[in-house]
């Protein structure tokens, strides 16, 4: 008798395996898409590294 | 010998995603997608569309998630009742155990979501809900007081509530009004059910209204919710989400509602059967128009405010 590679219980895990690996493919994407959008709607952003904050200095030093 | 494999069914452990799926009662969950996405609509404060989208998905997750633990918990009930009978877990295709661990990942996660895509003000409410459904009404009032319904209609009324929180980040008359409308309307639309479902719960001894208090009292219950339920529903026109649009249509959703209660109130129990209860089932039929309707109405006022056009 040959021995059923496939059986129906295999499909059935493939489907669930498939369903679970499309869903984290979406948390991923929702992820990266909330990342997107919370980067672009936060305000002005200034680097600290080595260079001057104009908004650091005070206005009757400043010049303006 | 026949295949060896042939006495491998569907055991606990092995469903299919469509079974994992059903846990989360799909059914109810869009319904939780359509109130909260209008709680989001409706509130003055506008949302990034990715942000209200993800929002609403997380609600809908935790709605879920909610379902899942019902249905843990439930699965000895459920087994007894034809309603629930095919659910996942009385049917064999989902273990118990799977069902609770499913239930309290998707809470964690969707309530962390939702406090990152929005805020923790929104988060806490979804949490609360959840608790609310699992703990508050399976766990404690469904098998013990026949105001299972009333109380626990609470976690079905929250989305709206929730959805306004991601817009405004708060609570305010307007969403209260919104969790109200939902809150007073589970009651009759649930007990309309049980009018013709009754047999379901007596077997299941769960203390349905129709169980412990009769049909006749059940019908009268209905159409005091009913009553009850319309002066705040039309209130809801003489607030910031309200106008002439939505007014018109609660007064006419409302005066149905409340003469489709006194109708269901002044029937005869003998004419119910032998119509195989016609008009209780039309009646929570109706009751499904209703919601659907009256937030439409408040969706098509909200685009009608937006689009400038003014409340009144």
């Amino acid at each position: 008798m040959a021995l059923k590679v496939e059986h129906e219980l295999h499909k059935r895990r493939f489907g669930r395996n498939l369903g679970v690996g499309l869903l984290l493919v979406g948390f991923v994407a929702i992820v990266f898409g909330l990342t997107v959008v919370k980067v672009q709607n936060t305000g002005f952003v200034e680097g600290y590294d080595h260079v001057a904050r104009p908004a650091l200095i005070p206005e009757n030093e400043g010049g303006n | 010998m026949t295949d060896a494999t042939q006495n491998i069914g569907t055991t606990s452990g092995e469903g299919q995603f469509g079974d994992y799926w059903a846990l989360l009662k799909p059914r109810v969950m869009s319904l939780v997608v359509f109130t909260a996405a209008v709680g989001v609509f409706v509130a003055p404060v506008s949302v990034h569309p990715f942000v209200a989208m993800v929002s609403i998905l997380f609600i809908a997750l935790g709605g879920g998630a909610s379902g899942a633990l019902n249905m843990w918990y439930d699965h000895d009930i459920d087994t007894i009742m034809k309603r629930t009978a095919n659910r996942p877990v009385p049917a064999g295709k989902v273990a118990p155990g799977e069902a609770l661990t499913l239930g309290l990942w998707l809470s964690f996660i969707s309530v962390t979501m939702l406090g990152l895509a929005s805020n923790w003000v929104a988060a806490g409410i979804l949490a609360f809900t959840i608790f609310f459904y699992a703990v508050v009404y399976t766990m404690w009032l469904k098998r013990w007081t026949p105001q299972n319904i009333v109380i626990g209609g609470a976690a079905g009324a929250f989305p709206p509530m929730i959805g306004w929180a991601v817009a405004t980040g708060g609570v305010s008359v307007e969403s209260v009004l919104l969790f109200c409308l939902v809150f007073m309307w589970t009651p009759p639309h649930f007990w309309a059910l049980a009018l013709f479902m009754n047999n379901d719960y007596t077997n299941a001894g769960v203390p349905m209204l129709t169980v412990t208090h009769g049909k006749r009292e059940t019908r009268k219950q209905i159409f005091i919710y009913a009553v009850l339920l319309a002066p705040l529903a039309i209130g809801a026109a003489f607030t910031s989400i309200g106008g002439w649009i939505y007014l018109t249509a609660a007064l006419v959703l409302n005066a149905k509602f409340v003469w489709g209660a006194w109708k269901l109130w002044h029937r005869d129990e003998a004419a119910a059967e032998a119509d195989i209860y016609k008009d209780e089932k039309a009646y929570f039929r109706y009751s499904l128009v209703y919601l659907f309707s009256s937030f439409c109405a408040l969706l098509l006022q909200a685009v009608w405010v937006k689009a400038g056009m003014g409340a009144w």
